[in-house]
């Protein structure tokens, strides 16, 4: 039994092939192999002799069919490794090319604004960029005569000849939102209204044509002490480090008292970095809503007051971003919206974080 | 508005230093924009002595020359004809930066002799332009410090200028004086009392003023004048023409300069007529329009019906409150003056000089407002003056119109500085402060001080406590949720729709771009605008002339603007407005992409090819199911004259709901944008596609069946010009329930079936849900789709 055994585990192990194994495997466990047949003679045993081959031929025959599956994985292993050794590619080439798109940085900082006030109230409203001179000034405390007209360098609509009416406007801020906010919904109102502006400006820092975002927020109590504090909060969020803020007497005809906002900067090798030492740059113009200009959105001056803040999302992009030159925004240079735009996904959430 | 620290000093006694008087301003809002002072500059220079000088040896112009200093004595080679032994001089020692000439000394060797610095002429130290000779000093030791020794000879040398921007609120900032009360009211200094001079008229003016009816209101309040007889007018003394020139103003005459001296001292601009130069009387009307007159500046002014002006008997002499005319000025030969000080409506000074395009410092000042009851006494204080440095007698005021009358109080509520700007300031501070600016306080009314237009009501006055108690000292206060507990969604549903789009087009590989919204008129009426009524009435280019009526311009100029530097291939998307007329609203906010170019640069995979419009409605498709658009849709020809006629569609809900377009744009559009082609784009109507109805987040019930879905193929020959939706749209209404999806996989045209007409293969999925189907019932569906097919096209199925 040990010779027969010998046999054919040299055998199996020696085998080259499937068709080697196959044979070996008819000639020992088949039903006409060597171990069958041996099998079939345990009837003519005594049972004391049986007792003894039964199990021991049973062993041999299970021993032999594992090392014939333990074989037959080795070698169909052999044949595949030997199969992937010549399927070679480099993968130095190039892969297939995929567009990758990208989000203006307009656009991402406008989430960022938005994320933020959304968090402490603010929704966001919108209006038209044409407007009447009206929205655009006189509902603001800014009267035909107001040297601020004169000094907002306003793109005025062409007029037919037979046109009485008083020019419209592009809109010189987003402030005209405020009063048909203030129209369409009452106090108390807490608004942010983001979007395109208009001034005839072009030089090496001003577009004709930027963004802004405006806030306004009305309630029977609202100060400037809160104004303070939202935009403490807010530039915090939004640099992602701790941010004062001073603020400066100023005047804007639509609030008062008025302030400038400063945040506190430092200069090192003729870049800007916010949130760190003792230098102060204007980024926002503020104040509290003017009586009048309440009035103006139907709202009782008696019953309500807040405040009010303006900035430039363009600008705020460039502070934070690092952007040097405000033109290049709107030229479109792909090599610019590569570098300074954002990954499609990256959608600007508290949660997930503002800075990249 | 700019000014000097001693001017400053002749109102405010106060030992505030530079920086701290600049700090205080700008927290005031006066916000200082300029400061430049010369002693910083300076600060380094002192005084030494030449105390020998011999010809340089191989150089007949330069001196060899032996200084002593602070620090000894230095050998310095100079070639000012004026070095000589003895004189005091400016000493620039090695190190030291010298402005005039923008270079730091240092030692040299000139002609083969060493030169231990150099002695400063006055443009060397920007004193001046003189540069003849070296600052030769009447006295001063040597070792003084140049800036000790000019502040005590030559004190505008060293004359701080500070420059401040003036909000449109505060006329009375436009007046040395008044910056001074500011500056007093928050303690930096105590207001010294204004000089004032009470002039009694020898004789009665021979010229008399009038004011017509028609422009005594909102015209000219109050006109007085006076004539000064016998003055000699020159050359002002030299501290005035030194105030003036600090301030950046050319001294004229002495009668001039003292009306801007007025300007700037007191805000009160006042004007002086050669009064041998008027003929008869003035008279203040307003113009019937068409006069014309020779202004100050020596341009001619056509003047426009309505302005208010005043005449002689020759004719219009002067635009009253903006500028005088040049016929009537006054000249180095003027001995006869008479002096005016009026006040104007401010609104018709703003109207007249906008319409004459006239930026005087009189028109500056009268638009925003100076102080109306300073008039008269303004007439003697500006007579004093004439007498002081021209001398002349003066006659008797003249007065037309009257004084008005502005005062006004309004109640001062303490409280509302703490509930408006949220400071605690005492009552009796707050009471102070604004006694200190001019108030004058009785009870709870604060009355206004004269000089003030700007002070209309009740906030006015938290605005002026809060400014002189100082907004910096604002502390943050939280402003509370609006409710407790997690904020409610806040963008609206529009609003989250265009994020959405915005991204979902840049995840299909767009890059996006923010244009101009105004465009050149060949360009807008290339897409559909360029009317009148997009038109600006004052574009700052004509590149930017007419709103855009379609973002597809300012997106193909940007993608030639890039071809231009070497980049063929792009995807380009805009999401912004465009604009349909002119009136408010008019807008509509689109998103559009182009892909230009090839699909992908040369590839190793070969799959570089240009893009066609299946591309842009692949893209187009994915951003509309993104934004939930219906999966439906309709694809209608006739589509507007930029795209290609026969490679473009408009998608809609039906022909009349239309969502966007896609195509390829006409080449002739590429042509004349200098784009190189081929240009495929897609634009949709964001807010045009249904919001869902529904309210609930719940998104139903899946189905999916248990049972074995079946597909079968079909090839029709149609005529060239059937469309594959007609044959998936017939194919699908065979079994509404049955047939799942159809869908084309191949198109085939002409070979051997011939000239005009192509193969469609489609397939169509058989989804059943209550049986399995029987090959019967399979064959029976297919018959129907068949006959269906072929009713629908024309066409018959392909053997």
């Amino acid at each position: 039994m040990d010779e027969l055994r010998t046999k054919y585990i040299e055998a199996i192990a020696a085998a080259a092939d499937e068709a080697t194994l196959e044979e070996l495997r008819v000639r020992a466990v088949g039903k006409k192999g060597e171990i069958s047949l041996k099998m079939r003679e345990l009837g003519k045993m005594t049972p004391e002799e049986r007792q003894v081959a039964g199990p021991a031929l049973n062993a041999l025959k299970n021993e032999i069919n594992s090392a014939l599956a333990a074989k037959k994985v080795a070698l169909s292993d052999a044949a595949l490794d030997a199969r992937l050794a010549t399927e070679w590619l480099d993968v130095t080439l190039p892969s297939r090319t995929r567009r990758v798109g990208s989000i203006h940085p307009i656009s991402q900082v406008t989430e960022e604004v938005t994320a933020i006030f959304a968090d402490m109230g603010f929704a966001v409203a919108e209006g038209p960029q044409i407007e009447t001179d009206w929205y655009n000034f006189d509902a603001l405390n800014i009267p035909g005569h107001h040297p601020a007209r004169a000094e907002m360098d306003t793109f005025y609509t062409h007029r037919a000849e037979d046109d009485e009416r008083r020019p419209h406007v592009l809109r010189t801020h987003t402030s005209p939102v405020q009063i048909r906010t203030m129209e369409k919904d009452g106090a108390p109102i807490r608004i942010i209204c983001p979007g395109r502006v208009y001034r005839a400006d072009y030089d090496q820092t001003h577009t004709p044509m930027f963004h802004q975002v405006e806030g306004l927020a009305l309630g029977k109590d609202i100060s400037m002490a809160n104004l303070k504090w939202v935009l403490e909060e807010f530039f915090s969020a939004f640099f992602g480090t701790d941010v004062k803020t001073r603020f400066r007497a100023s005047h804007f005809p639509f609030t008062e008292p008025s302030a400038e906002v400063d945040i506190q900067c430092s200069w090192e090798g003729g870049t800007v970095k916010v949130g760190e030492g003792d230098d102060w740059l204007e980024v926002l113009g503020s104040g509290m809503v003017h009586p009048n200009v309440l009035k103006a959105g139907g709202i009782d001056p008696d019953e309500y007051q807040g405040f009010a803040f303006g900035m430039g999302i363009d600008r705020l992009a460039m502070l934070k971003y690092g952007i040097p030159d405000l033109r290049a925004f709107f030229d479109s240079d792909l090599r610019w919206l590569r570098h300074y735009g954002f990954a499609s996904l990256d959608q600007p959430t508290l949660h997930g974080g503002l800075n990249r | 508005m700019k000014f000097t620290l001693s001017w400053l000093k002749d109102h405010l006694e106060t030992d505030a230093s530079v920086d701290e008087i600049v700090e205080v301003l700008t927290d005031l809002g006066l916000e200082v924009e300029d400061v430049s002072n010369p002693a910083e500059r300076l600060a380094e220079f002192k005084l030494g002595k030449v105390v020998h000088a011999e010809k340089h040896p191989d150089a007949d112009k330069l001196r060899v020359c032996t200084v002593a200093t602070d620090e000894g004595e230095l050998q310095i080679i100079c070639g000012a004809p004026n070095a000589r032994e003895g004189i005091t001089v400016v000493v620039c020692k090695p190190g030291m930066y010298i402005p005039g000439l923008d270079i730091t000394i240092s030692v040299g060797k000139i002609r083969g002799v060493e030169s231990y610095g150099m002695m400063a002429s006055e443009r060397e130290l920007e004193l001046s332009d003189e540069h003849d000779g070296i600052i030769e000093l009447p006295s001063g030791e040597v070792g003084d410090r140049f800036i000790d020794w000019l502040a005590e000879n030559d004190p505008s040398k060293v004359d701080t200028m500070i420059e401040i921007a003036i909000t449109p609120n505060r006329p009375d900032a436009l007046g040395v004086r008044g910056i001074a009360l500011d500056l007093a009211a928050r303690g930096l200094g105590k207001m010294k009392p204004a000089k004032t001079a009470s002039i009694e008229g020898g004789y009665e003016s021979p010229i008399n003023i009038t004011i017509d009816e028609s422009a005594a209101t909102e015209g000219c309040e109050v006109f007085a004048g006076r004539l000064i007889k016998g003055v000699k007018n020159g050359p002002s003394p030299q501290w005035l023409q030194d105030r003036l020139t600090a301030i950046g103003l050319r001294p004229i005459s002495a009668l001039v300069d003292i009306t801007n001296f007025f300007t700037f001292d007191r805000n009160r601009p006042l004007h002086v007529f050669d009064a041998d130069k008027v003929n008869g009387n003035l008279r203040v009307h307003r113009t019937a329009g068409g006069e014309t007159l020779v202004g100050l500046d020596e341009k001619e002014y056509s003047l426009q019906e309505g302005m208010v002006v005043i005449s002689d008997d020759t004719g219009v002499e002067s635009i009253g409150g903006i500028m005088g005319g040049l016929p009537t000025g006054c000249t180095e030969e003027t001995t006869n003056v008479f002096l005016e000080a009026a006040v104007w409506d401010h609104i018709q000074i703003a109207y007249t000089g906008r319409g004459l395009k006239i930026n005087s410092d009189a028109r500056y000042r009268n638009e925003r407002g100076i102080d109306p009851a300073y008039n008269m006494q303004a007439m003697d204080d500006a007579t004093q003056m004439i007498i002081d440095l021209c001398g002349g007698a003066p006659s008797s005021v003249v007065t037309a119109g009257e004084v008005p009358d502005v005062s006004r109080a309004y109640k001062l509520d303490t409280d509302r500085v703490q509930s408006l700007v949220g400071m605690e300031i005492p009552a009796e501070t707050q009471h102070a402060t604004l006694e200190a600016l001019g108030f004058t306080i009785e009870g709870d009314m604060a009355h206004v001080p004269s000089w003030r237009p700007d002070v209309r009501g009740s906030a006015d006055l938290v605005e002026e406590v809060a400014r002189i108690a100082s907004l910096t000292k604002l502390e943050g206060k939280p402003l509370p949720r609006v409710a407790a507990g997690v904020p409610e969604q806040i963008l609206s549903p529009m609003q989250k729709r265009e994020q959405i789009a915005r991204r979902t087009t840049a995840a299909l590989g767009y890059n996006e771009c923010v244009t101009y919204s105004f465009i050149d008129k060949a360009a807008a009426v290339l897409f559909g605008g360029g009317s009148d009524a997009t038109k600006l009435e004052n574009p700052i280019s004509s590149e930017m002339s007419h709103m855009r009526p379609s973002l597809l311009p300012g997106l193909l100029q940007a993608a030639a603007r890039n071809q231009a530097r070497g980049f063929m291939e792009m995807a380009l998307f805009e999401c912004g407005a465009v604009f349909h007329g002119g009136e408010p609203g008019e807008q509509e906010n689109l998103l559009t992409g182009i892909l230009v170019g090839r699909t992908v640069g040369k590839d190793i995979h070969g799959e570089s090819r240009g893009v066609d419009i299946y591309d842009a409605k692949a893209d187009m498709e994915a951003v509309m199911n993104a934004l939930g658009a219906p999966t439906k849709l309709t694809y209608n020809r006739g589509t507007n004259g930029w795209w290609h006629p026969g490679r473009s569609a408009k998608v809609g809900l039906g022909p009349k709901k239309i969502l966007g377009a896609f195509g390829e744009i006409h080449p002739k559009v590429l042509d004349t944008l200098n784009v190189k082609g081929p240009v495929v784009a897609f634009a949709i109507h964001t807010a045009e596609i249904p919001m869902p109805r529904k309210k609930s987040a719940s998104k139903g019930a899946v189905t999916m069946a248990d049972l074995q879905a079946v597909e079968r193929d079909f090839a029709f020959v149609v005529d060239a010009d059937v469309e594959a939706l007609t044959v998936v749209n017939a194919a699908s209404g065979v079994d509404k329930a049955l047939i799942e999806d159809v869908r084309v996989f191949d198109e085939f045209i002409g070979g051997a079936l011939g000239e005009g007409k192509k193969s469609l293969a489609i397939t169509v999925r058989l989804q059943p849900t209550d049986k399995t189907l029987k090959e019967a019932d399979i064959e029976a569906v297919a018959a129907k789709i068949v006959a269906k097919v072929s009713k629908a096209t024309g066409g018959t199925l392909r053997g």
